[in-house]
């Protein structure tokens, strides 16, 4: 059993504050639980799944449910995350985001999983009244129900709350009558039952636990997508929908808290669906550029070649960090609650919505990466649906888009750090005065006997980096900051390639203090990475820099930029050739 | 029923191995480690077994401290408790003498049936099962394609899988020792349920010195050389006319490689 971490960091605070090693999650910790599960679902992935994955992707929809039904009746899968009260297993929660990370290599199976039991499931489990849960999560838990989530109109995607479907109590009080067209609702052609957003009354924003089978309630065709296609994607059309007067999920007119606190679960569980699909992605590069020859050679032994598998397989590695590190704090946090108390429960989990939004943008991100590099290697043939990777690259890209655009989730990660730090939640003003009186201060040598030494010197520089551009901003927009979204955007990608190097090079710290025979690789690849993250916040930090302030003051501010940013040239080449070398010896991602 | 299944912990088939520097075996230190195949198979049968007549599943299974993983693996898919006699040494290595140890242990354990895998994936000596058959006294048949059990009257009918596409079926009073094939039926999966409940059952662990086995009279086997099948490309090309090259063909096939 691996000792557990502490939720020693507040929500945000990785911005502010060091971290020990010790209080971050990484996968090497997982207990033997968390490995038997992880062998168990990729043997399900690998057996059930793949094999039938040309049938799945032609939107045999009777085999997708059939499955579902199966990987709860063998596996127990749909039961993760309900509590063991309502018949389910309520496992913590690295278990159920390892479990999305296995299934991801078939995207439309995993969606369709994933929709039933995050945004599909998970809102009974954290809103329902006592009766709707005993009615409805065992029969989720047990896969007898399948569940979809219905939130999008088509005049409100990201605005959300601009719902146009109503709610009207009828005149007997028994039910509500909802009114609406819902777009893009994932599961909709098979699911049993909705949860479904609408206004009470035209004004308050509700949601309700809709029956399929309830009068009214109608399915519209299948949409054509570009990716995941063997997922079931249709309108859902309420028209006088008759749903019973108790089916109200949580308080009327606080529907927000619901869909807004579901989506920044699935936001973390996302990020390692993507670490999932990436790693099946570089696996089967890893395969193929062994084997495919030109000039007389395996591409694989081209650098050209060597520097792409090199470069997915860090960005993965860095992935996987993030995702992990804010999973382990979400279940750190969660131990110290009561779980059967959902408003604590989602508490637990709210604390860390800006880490959920990062690791969303920046998973999301490494994944179109990965992807495209993919079909690169694979040239011609990663053009034709002969071959996996033109599916991972057209499934990749949607990622991006739902659970929250990553455009809006930039402009979250630096309004929520604003806003806790404006409600006292988080001492980000005092960190940022700190640093403009340190500006003309001169850095202690490095220890050239440390390991990491400048890496660990490059994250607190980046942190200082991005406090100073960021109150800077702050400083010269004020409330108005919200309204200047490419300077909000820049700031969140600086404050993301902060947490991404710091939860590498944590990792890779806690790695060697447990000691692996490939620590120098590891060491390797947290330098490449840091060294290449840093001249991206420096570039960042530029961008605001040329707005937010000119002249003099813009030149100092410059200079600060600059030191903060500074750092030594590695010989990446080499490193990269060291981990491309590493990979394709053992044929797989087995970093 | 009371079944006993033995399971052993050999190293991931689809590992890329790598020969020690000794030359007499292979490098275990990188090495991940599963049940082997037949083993599964067996404990699969121990399990629709336990399905049909009630009972329990015992894990019995001779190895290093590593092999607790795939033991909690088997108690997982779910076995009801194991026992693990550490050889951490990797003292005992012939089937015969594995036999005579568990066979010791197995004097102090009731049962109806002893599954064991037809043969292992690392050695394949497919002997284990028929030796400790043989010291513990019991009947036994190897390479069962299924079991029908009559518990009532204490006996058991097995399919044995024989030559050219043959099968016999044998009827054995129990106790009996039954050796499975691989490949015989769908091996379930270890459910999160089982996952979870896994940790809580027991895994017995018995040391080899605390046994009164004496394995000085088993022959030892002295490994000499392992090594990788060498890989050889031979061309020849036939000259002549079509009648010419078939007469040389003929003549190699019978003479050179003897196929005819």
């Amino acid at each position: 059993m691996a000792a557990e971490v502490q939720a020693k960091l507040k929500g945000g605070e990785f911005l502010i504050t060091a971290s020990d090693p010790q209080d971050v999650f990484t996968p090497e910790d997982f207990t033997e639980e968390h490995q038997m599960i992880a062998q168990m679902a990729q043997q399900f992935m690998e057996r059930e799944i793949l094999p039938q994955c040309e049938r799945i992707e032609d939107q045999d929809l009777d085999l997708t449910v059939e499955l579902l039904r199966k990987a709860a009746a063998e596996l127990d899968l749909l039961a993760i995350d309900v509590p063991q009260k309502y018949e389910g297993l309520g496992l913590d929660k690295p278990s159920s985001t390892i479990v999305a990370e296995k299934l991801s290599r078939v995207g439309s199976f995993a969606i369709s999983y994933g929709a039933h039991c995050g945004i599909g499931t998970l809102p009974i489990v954290y809103f329902g009244t006592e009766e709707q849960k005993q009615q409805y999560l065992p029969k989720l838990a047990k896969g007898e129900l399948l569940a979809a989530y219905a939130l999008t109109e088509a005049t409100s995607g990201s605005d959300a709350l601009a719902a146009k479907s109503t709610a009207v109590l009828s005149e007997d009080k028994k039910s509500w009558v909802l009114n609406g067209e819902k777009l893009w609702i994932t599961n909709a052609g098979f699911a049993d039952l909705f949860i479904v957003f609408a206004k009470v009354d035209g004004k308050d924003f509700s949601a309700f636990i809709v029956e399929r089978k309830f009068a009214g309630v109608q399915v519209g065709t299948e949409e054509k997508k570009m990716g995941i296609k063997g997922s079931s994607t249709c309108i859902l059309l309420l028209e006088n929908a008759r749903v019973p007067v108790e089916n109200l999920l949580g308080e009327k007119g606080k529907g927000h808290k619901i869909a807004l606190n579901i989506l920044n679960i699935g936001r973390y569980k996302l990020g390692a669906g993507c670490v999932g699909a990436a790693k099946a992605a570089i696996g089967d590069c890893l395969s193929y550029a062994g084997e495919r020859q030109q000039f007389g050679r395996p591409i694989a032994e081209f650098g050209a070649i060597q520097e792409k598998l090199a470069e997915m397989a860090i960005r993965t590695w860095i992935a996987e960090s993030m995702a992990y590190r804010t999973v382990g704090l979400i279940d750190a946090r969660l131990r110290e609650v009561d779980v059967d108390d959902p408003g604590q429960a989602l508490k637990a989990i709210e604390e860390y919505a800006v880490e959920c939004s990062i690791v969303k943008v920046w998973c999301t991100e490494m994944l179109d990466f990965v992807v495209d590099e993919a079909v690169q290697i694979f040239g011609g043939n990663g053009y034709s649906q002969e071959y996996p990777v033109e599916r991972y690259y057209r499934d990749s890209r949607i990622n991006r888009i739902f659970e929250g655009t990553n455009e809006i989730n930039r402009l979250l990660i630096t309004g929520m750090l604003l806003r806790r730090a404006k409600k006292g939640e988080l001492a980000l003003m005092q960190a940022t005065e700190q640093i403009f009186s340190e500006l003309t201060s001169f850095p202690e040598e490095l220890d050239p006997e440390e390991k990491l030494a400048e890496e660990k010197r490059i994250v607190e520089n980046a942190k200082k980096a991005t406090l100073m551009v960021a109150g800077l901003a702050s400083q010269k927009y004020g409330e108005a900051l919200t309204d200047e979204q490419e300077v909000v955007m820049a700031a969140a990608d600086m404050i993301m390639e902060v947490h991404g190097m710091e939860s590498g090079l944590l990792r890779v710290l806690k790695i060697a203090q447990k000691g692996s025979k490939d620590l120098e690789l590891y060491e390797k690849l947290i330098r490449c990475y840091i060294h290449d993250a840093i001249d991206k916040i420096s570039l960042s930090g530029k961008k605001i820099l040329g707005s937010v302030c000119e002249g003099d003051e813009q030149r100092t501010y410059q200079a600060a930029l600059r030191k903060f940013c500074k750092h030594s040239l590695l010989n990446s080449i080499s490193m990269r050739r060291n981990i491309a070398g590493a990979l394709l010896k053992a044929q797989e991602y087995n970093l | 029923m009371k079944l006993l299944t033995c399971l052993k912990q050999i190293p991931d088939r689809d590992t890329r191995y790598e020969i020690n520097a000794a030359g007499t075996g292979i490098k275990t230190s990188d090495l991940t480690f599963e049940i082997s195949e037949c083993d599964e198979y067996s404990l699969e049968e121990s399990l629709k077994l336990r399905e049909e007549h009630g009972g329990e599943v015992a894990i019995l299974t001779l190895g290093p401290q590593r092999a607790e993983k795939s033991i909690r693996k088997g108690l997982a898919m779910g076995a009801d408790r194991a026992i693990l006699v550490r050889d951490d040494e990797g003292k005992v290595t012939t089937p015969h003498a594995v036999a005579k140890v568990l066979a010791e242990v197995l004097k102090e354990e009731e049962y109806d049936l002893i599954l064991t895998g037809t043969q292992s994936d690392d050695w394949s000596y497919a002997q284990t099962g028929v030796l400790l058959a043989e010291l513990l006294g019991l009947p036994h048949a190897t390479i069962v394609m299924e079991i029908r059990a009559d518990p009532a009257q204490k006996k058991v009918k097995a399919l044995r899988e024989m030559e050219s596409g043959w099968f016999q079926w044998v009827e054995l009073p129990m106790p009996a020792v039954l050796t499975i094939q691989a490949g015989i039926s769908q091996i379930r999966y270890a459910s999160l349920k089982g996952i979870m409940q896994a940790k809580k059952k027991e895994i017995r662990n018995v040391e080899l010195s605390d046994l009164n086995v004496d394995l000085s009279s088993v022959p030892e086997v002295e490994v000499l050389k392992v090594y990788f099948p060498v890989v050889e490309k031979k061309a020849e090309i036939l000259q002549g006319s079509t009648a010419e090259v078939v007469e040389q063909l003929v003549e190699k096939l019978k003479k050179e490689a003897k196929v005819i």
